[in-house]
């Protein structure tokens, strides 16, 4: 053959073109993420660190935990526009609720969400070593304690899976945990949890030590163990930094966030926007939107959509002279009238808005300013911790002087008189103290369900059936129609 | 018949009485193109006299009597006849025969005559996109391809298209792939229709040859390039019109809203807010404050060439267009340019070679959703001026936290999104030895996206969703790349003149990469949109925060395919492929896809190959399985990109969290396809008639199934894995018929109709709930379309009616509707209980209808006569659903006037309920919001006016034709709202209006010329 230009360039073609052929190999299509790979995760202490926020972050969708709670107990009806407004508030206002709860599902998964990322960190907890890891641990086991501690609350036997992720396929595999042996692992965690927390944290809103003392007494009382919840819970008001506000009124305002009376602090911010279509990606708290007053125009609030109004019945169990009334609810027609603020009158109008945790101005209003309200949740207060060390040690029998000391600190700061009373008498002046001092903070229901007393309270409530939420329908379905529905649903 | 006839006669007698011959001088030219024709056959009818034309499409032909005709023939060309009257010099223009059999039509790496097809494909000529001057090409395909359907996502200027071909084989992503000279476009509307050769739509199994993105089908554009050895020609075609909406919805004026609301106030017991309704007067129409008649101006120029070695091309487009809605608030404009080279580098070493610039701008508004601007036109209370006293615009107090005022609304709204796009393809092509050529060709796509927007401080009214206390300014850049590179080895011989065998090896490697990156800033008072920047923004924050999002995704992919042929009468063809994909784990990453098709040329032998009946006849048949991988990166690894941000001292900290949930097991979804066909032509092939019958099954359907969320998918950034789980099957018939037929020598005409057929069943939905649930009503009522066994995919999952409660011992003898929200009462809806339980609850929910048209069709019509050129061209959707989701139903917002014919008393109404302010179960999804969305529309009617030869040639042109076009012309349906074309990208959840942005009427005025 005669080399000529087009025999050079017809070999060049051909050659590349082989090339090619060849050179594509099946590796080409073997690419690695550019996001790590959760198997080769926790190489540092950072890779640590960055888990540990992502397992915190989950307690922000606990709004729906105390907006609930709340419209579930005789406190609150579940207002809203219209009947139609979220259904899910309003069947478990009337105690109508099913298995098909769309909420109550949401509330599941976010829980099992802050059980996941919280067990992921244990799954690899000895990977990598680094000065500060048992903090780090024992951070994770009070979240992974909190998520749990909320499952058992609202749906009694749940799943319990511990230092590993559930992984697809293995919800075919995982079975309901008795109550009794789950409680057992939220105690063990946060035991070890406050063995290893300082009693104070340089970064504002982490657990520390008397957060996980005071929610293991809060654990230990939900099972009626009032010698030991008395025990840890005077630990903390006997060792803890924490001292009750002399001004109850600035308790829930956004200037006052992490006082000396909080104990533990789900922590909002409203830098961050926020949508619908995911509201547990919200940095804001989203039931403070969600309970504000509907179409407001005034000062001091702001609008919300209504939900979660207190009923009469509970306005009028404030006793005369009580400060706490008018900053835990908000009279929105004689405010109107103080101030000539108007608003619309949403579904189940009462007349009365949940003070506490309303939205207020001042804040950033990043948008949807309904859902980026920064107004943190208070959920454990010492007010809380010292009523519940007065419920243990009165209900245990073990010192009504003490629990009158504890709960009269409590009546001191609300102006009202010292009770005097012993046993069961105390006890319930110890009950009514504790719906007043924490109305509004999704704890009344469970308060009722635990003490039985939900069946004479709340209108609907079936005993032997409300005290635990239906395990969500879809949720048996999905993981291979194994587990048993809660009695009555 | 009898017109040639008498004109045959006509010309016989003529010929006789006069008898003079001339020496006839002409050139030929290709159609409109100005192309010269070489080779085309010129001989005087009835003789032997006959000459070819030259290179440059001259010829010459002595002896032609007076009145002696010619007759001019070209392959793929319509044969013309001229008679002799004189000697002067003829322009002759052949246009090309799309109905020809020996048209060459791409299909799958390479062209194949019309004849030889043995796939359902369609073709749309350039011809037809001339005539019908589209803005983008959906208009042209729309109504034309029979198992085509296109329906727009919104009337906006610049939206995408909805384009399914047979139907809708996934609860994902349903469009087909889309090549432009090979190289993939996500969006038609970048192209410029004027710079389009033809289409190709691959509809069965066929379209394997292109693999795994071919699952939904295939739409091949060829892009139009010089002819060798033309002289440069010009193109330039212009069009200016404006565009208005088909419809405005008859809402309430403010009287009757007035009556109205007092009414549904009274219901109640409550105090009337409207004391003096005889005041009130017409009040505010908003879409009359929203509407707009809008600019629509497109230009385009282009010239091409060749040398006796190359072709070459340069074009160069600009389109702006205004929204209906809006108007230049809601603006899209295209700007476009584009070079192709070809050329032999060497004796049987052939280089083609293009790059295309495109850059869009498109300015946005609310459109097709709850808070859209229609929306709020339709809701907004008539008795609210546009702006009050103090010239602020009103606020919309007590209409829910929704409906704000339109017109502040778009003048609140300021946006922009630009996209500068660069693709290129680059292809060689060399025969080797006898029979044996390889070829490489590279395609590319760079493209970077850059939007931003400014929000402003606005106040709506008390409660509004779209209020914002502090202004905010985003901004985004995003940018794509791609590339495909394919190279592959031909062997093509010929035995015996009777086995022809054409056989290819081919590689194929896609990769498609991005990255994505964002910001948001606030507070930027004093700032507007033209200035504002993140420079001038505090508490700046990336979308972001753990880096720019990128992804990398690649094909690889070996096949090879066998074409055989036995004299040109039976015709096999097979494709094997072995796919790999990055989508799926290492076990499952390749998969190998079968597909064959034959064919049968019945005409052919003998028994018919001197029929004067049929002139031609094929059976074809096509079987074939494609792999699909249309789901997101790494779904079978767990990776880190969820979303875990946690409030430390104040601050935010971003940390690192689970992203969806990985499933090692997913691998190749696959679409299996049967096609039979029958291709026929009768009457001298006037009459062509098409019939295909289909069924596409999707297997192993990749889809998000129901988990049981103790895995965290609910968690942010966290989402359920993917699973191969539902079979889908659509079925079908598609069926085409045209007629051609010139009259006379000045006055022809064509139609054609199609049709098609489509039964879409969902065969399984393997997720542990046996459904998929999707949709949204309302505000917040879920679980309203389903993908569910037996039922078509998306059907609407709700309450039956049963008419309306006349009295009150009609609501006692019913069961108790309390579930729904309250107690019904005379004037509420009847709901049925589907399932007997003695209440009427959502477990009541059943099939209410379904978004999927059972048949559609278009029809086609065209005419010309002299200079004058009339189409017309109309289709038709019928057996879809639609539902109504654009009313708010809030005490105060306002209605439409079918509401007028509320129930008010016993007897008086039995479809539309009271309306009242209290609780009712009445808003729920129920067949009462289902509406029948079959519908008539003349999608194009244009008239033109070519002037003829003698009167342009003296200025220098070739061809210059004048016309109006309407497009959108009339719509005749049922259906209640703006447009029943409305449609959403998602299968499960389409078919519900939340005020979609109509369709708007056309009207143009163009240039056509060449020169």
């Amino acid at each position: 053959m005669k080399f000529n230009r087009k025999n050079v360039f017809g070999i060049c073609l051909t050659g590349m073109m082989l090339s090619l052929f060849i050179s594509c190999s099946d590796d080409f299509i073997d690419v690695p993420s550019n996001d790590p790979n959760s198997e080769e995760f926790f190489n540092s202490e950072e890779d640590y660190q960055n888990a540990l926020i992502a397992a915190y972050d989950m307690l922000q969708s606990s709004y729906i935990n105390v907006l609930m709670g709340e419209i579930a107990s005789d406190n609150t009806l579940a207002g809203g526009e219209s009947a139609n407004d979220v259904p899910g508030f309003q069947q478990i206002d009337d105690m109508i609720h099913t298995s098909e709860n769309v909420q109550l599902r949401e509330l599941w998964g976010w829980m099992y969400a802050g059980v996941n990322r919280a067990n992921f960190i244990m799954e690899f907890k000895d990977k990598t070593e680094f000065t500060g890891k048992n903090e780090v641990i024992a951070q994770t086991r009070f979240l992974r304690a909190y998520y749990y501690f909320e499952l058992v609350k609202w749906f009694g036997d749940v799943p319990l899976v511990v230092d590993q992720r559930i992984l697809f396929g293995d919800q075919f595999e995982v079975d309901r945990t008795p109550k009794a042996q789950v409680y057992a692992q939220i105690e063990e965690d946060l035991q070890l949890a406050a063995d290893d927390l300082p009693a104070s944290q340089s970064d504002v809103g982490r657990v520390t030590k008397g957060a996980a003392q005071a929610l293991l007494g809060k654990v230990l009382l939900y099972q009626d163990k009032f010698n030991e919840s008395a025990n840890i819970l005077e630990t903390v008001i006997n060792s803890g930094p924490y001292s009750l506000l002399t001004d109850y009124s600035t308790m829930f305002e956004n200037d006052n966030e992490n006082n000396a009376e909080s104990v533990f602090e789900v922590q909002y911010t409203d830098i961050q926007g926020a949508g619908f279509g995911c509201l547990q990606c919200s940095e804001g708290n989203v039931a403070v939107g969600f309970n504000g007053i509907r179409s407001y125009n005034g000062p001091l609030f702001e609008s919300g959509f209504s939900f979660n109004v207190p009923t009469q019945e509970v306005v009028d169990e404030f006793e005369n002279g009580d400060i706490r009334k008018d900053i835990a609810i908000l009279d929105i027609d004689a405010w109107a009238l103080l101030t000539g603020a108007t608003f619309v009158a949403g579904y189940e109008h009462t007349g009365y808005y949940n003070r506490k945790y309303i939205a207020r101005e001042g804040d950033l209003n990043t948008g949807d300013a309904n859902l980026t309200n920064p107004n943190n949740y208070r959920s454990i207060r010492f007010a809380d911790v010292l009523l519940m060390a007065a419920e243990a040690l009165n209900r245990g029998g073990i010192d009504d002087t003490r629990a009158r000391r504890y709960l009269n600190r409590v009546r001191l700061r609300a102006e009202l008189p010292e009770v005097t009373a012993t046993g069961s008498s105390l006890t319930n002046a110890i009950y009514h103290e504790r719906r007043m001092e924490l109305v509004g903070e999704g704890h009344h229901f469970f308060d009722l369900v635990r003490t039985n007393r939900a069946a004479g309270q709340i209108d609907g409530f079936v005993a032997g059936k409300h005290e635990l939420f239906p395990i969500p329908a879809i949720e048996i379905e999905l993981t291979g129609n194994r587990w048993a529905q809660n009695p009555g649903y | 018949m009898k017109y040639s006839f008498l004109l045959t006669a006509f010309l016989l007698l003529t010929t006789i009485t006069v008898a003079q011959n001339f020496n006839v001088k002409g050139t030929l030219i290709e159609g409109d193109s100005a192309f010269p024709l070489l080779g085309a056959s010129i001989v005087l009818k009835g003789t032997t006299n006959g000459v070819v034309s030259d290179f440059d499409g001259n010829f010459s032909i002595d002896e032609i009597p007076m009145n002696g005709v010619l007759v001019i023939s070209y392959l793929g060309f319509i044969t013309r006849q001229v008679t002799i009257t004189s000697s002067e010099f003829l322009t002759i223009r052949l246009e090309t025969d799309s109905e020809s059999l020996d048209e060459v039509i791409v299909v799958g790496y390479g062209t194949r005559s019309k004849k030889e097809i043995t796939g359902a494909v369609s073709v749309i000529s350039s011809e037809t996109i001339e005539e019908l001057a589209p803005t983008r090409i959906e208009e042209a395909l729309q109504g034309q391809v029979a198992g085509v359907n296109i329906t727009a996502t919104s009337g906006a200027p610049g939206s995408a298209s909805n384009i399914r071909i047979r139907g809708i084989a996934t609860n994902g992503n349903n469009q087909p792939l889309i090549l432009v000279d090979g190289n993939v476009v996500e969006d038609l509307s970048v192209i410029n229709p004027s710079d389009i050769e033809s289409i190709s739509v691959l509809k069965d199994a066929t379209a394997g040859i292109y693999g795994v993105r071919a699952a939904n089908g295939v739409i091949l554009i060829t892009t139009k390039i010089g002819r060798k050895g033309s002289e440069l020609k010009f193109d330039y075609n212009v069009s200016g019109g404006f565009q208005e909406t088909t419809r405005k919805l008859p809402v309430l004026n403010a009287t009757q809203y007035g009556l109205l609301v007092n009414e549904s106030f009274a219901n109640n017991g409550e105090s009337l807010p409207f004391a003096n309704v005889g005041t009130l007067g017409e009040g505010t129409n908003w879409q009359d404050e929203v509407f707009t008649n809008a600019l629509k101006i497109s230009n385009d120029f282009s010239m091409r060439g060749g040398t006796e070695n190359s072709t070459y091309s340069f074009s160069a487009s600009l389109l702006t267009q205004d929204g209906i809605v809006g108007g230049n608030k809601n603006n899209f404009t295209r700007y476009n340019s584009r070079v192709s080279f070809n050329t032999e580098l060497f004796d049987k070493i052939k280089l083609k070679s293009g790059l295309t610039y495109v850059g869009t701008s498109n300015k946005g508004l609310a459109q097709s959703s709850f808070g859209s601007v229609l929306f709020n036109a339709l809701n907004n209370a008539p008795t609210l001026s546009v702006k009050d006293v103090n010239g602020d615009f009103t606020l919309s107090e007590g209409t829910g936290a929704e409906v704000i005022n339109p017109v502040a609304q778009i003048a609140d709204t300021f946006n922009s999104s630009k996209v500068n796009k660069i693709s290129g393809f680059f292809g060689l092509n060399y025969e080797v030895i006898k029979n044996v050529t390889v070829e490489a060709n590279i395609q590319f796509n760079f493209s970077e996206v850059k939007g931003r927007s400014f929000n402003p401080i606005v106040f709506y009214g008390a409660g509004k969703v779209f209020n914002k206390d502090r202004s905010e300014y985003v901004e985004n850049y995003n940018t794509f790349n791609d590339y495909t590179f394919d190279a592959f080895i031909t062997y093509d011989n010929t035995w015996a003149d009777k086995h022809h065998l054409n056989a290819s090896v081919f590689t194929s490697v896609f990769r498609t990469e991005g990255e994505f990156s964002g910001s948001i800033g606030f507070d930027l008072e004093g700032f507007n949109f033209g200035n504002a920047s993140l420079d001038n923004a505090s508490d700046i924050q990336n979308f972001f925060p753990n880096g720019n999002a990128v992804f990398d995704s690649r094909l690889l992919s070996y096949f090879g395919r066998v074409q055989y042929d036995y004299s040109g009468k039976y015709l096999f063809s097979a494709v094997v492929r072995r796919d790999g994909s990055t989508k799926f784990g290492p076990e499952n990453r390749f998969g190998v896809f079968p597909s064959a098709s034959v064919g049968w040329i019945i005409s052919d032998e003998q028994f018919l190959e001197d029929s004067s009946v049929v002139n031609f006849l094929k059976l074809r048949g096509s079987y074939g399985i494609v792999g699909s991988d249309a789901i997101p990166d790494f779904r079978f690894v767990s990776i880190l990109n969820g979303e875990g941000e946690y409030v430390f001292n104040d601050e935010l900290s971003i940390g690192i969290a689970q992203g969806a949930i990985a499933n090692p097991e997913i691998r190749w979804e696959q679409q299996e396809t049967a096609n039979i066909g029958i291709d026929a032509r009768f009457l001298s092939s006037k009459l062509n008639v098409s019939l295909d019958v289909f069924e596409k099954r999707t297997n192993d359907l990749l889809l998000v199934p129901g988990v049981s969320y103790i895995l965290g998918n609910t968690a942010p950034g966290s989402s359920a894995p993917i699973v191969n789980a539902g079979d889908v099957s659509n079925r079908g018939l598609e069926f085409q018929i045209g007629y051609n037929e010139d009259l006379t020598d000045e006055m022809s005409f064509g139609v054609s109709y199609n049709f098609t057929t489509l039964k879409n069943e969902v065969l399984r939905v393997d997720n542990g709930e046996g459904f998929l649930s999707g949709g949204l009503f309302g505000i917040g009522q879920g679980d309203v379309a389903r993908m569910e066994v037996g039922k078509p995919i998306g059907y609407f999952f709700g309450l039956q009616t049963d008419g309306i409660f006349q009295t009150q011992a009609e609501v006692d003898a019913h069961p108790s509707q309390i579930a729904l929200g309250a107690n019904a009462q005379p004037g509420d809806i009847r709901f049925v209980d589907t399932n007997g339980d003695g209440k009427i609850d959502l477990e009541d929910k059943t099939d209410i209808g379904n978004p999927i048209p059972d048949v559609t069709m278009g029809i086609n019509l065209s005419y010309n006569y002299k200079n004058i050129d009339f189409q017309m061209y109309v289709f038709s959707s019928i057996g879809n659903q639609i539902v109504r989701n654009y009313e708010r139903n809030l005490p105060l917002t306002n209605r439409t006037v079918y509401s007028l014919d509320r129930w008010t008393g016993a007897g008086s109404n039995n479809i539309d309920p009271r309306v009242t302010t209290g609780a009712t179960g009445n808003g729920t999804f129920s067949d009462y919001f289902v509406e029948d969305g079959s519908f008539i529309r003349a999608q194009n009617m244009q008239v033109g006016y070519t002037f003829s030869d003698e009167m342009i040639t003296d200025a220098g042109l070739d061809k210059l034709r004048i016309y109006f076009s309407a497009s959108n012309v009339f719509t005749l349906t049922k259906y209640r709202g703006y447009d029943p074309t409305t449609s959403t990208s998602s299968p499960i959840g389409a078919g519900f209006d939340n005020g979609f942005y109509p369709s708007p009427r056309t009207y143009l005025l163009g240039v056509n010329l060449k020169f």
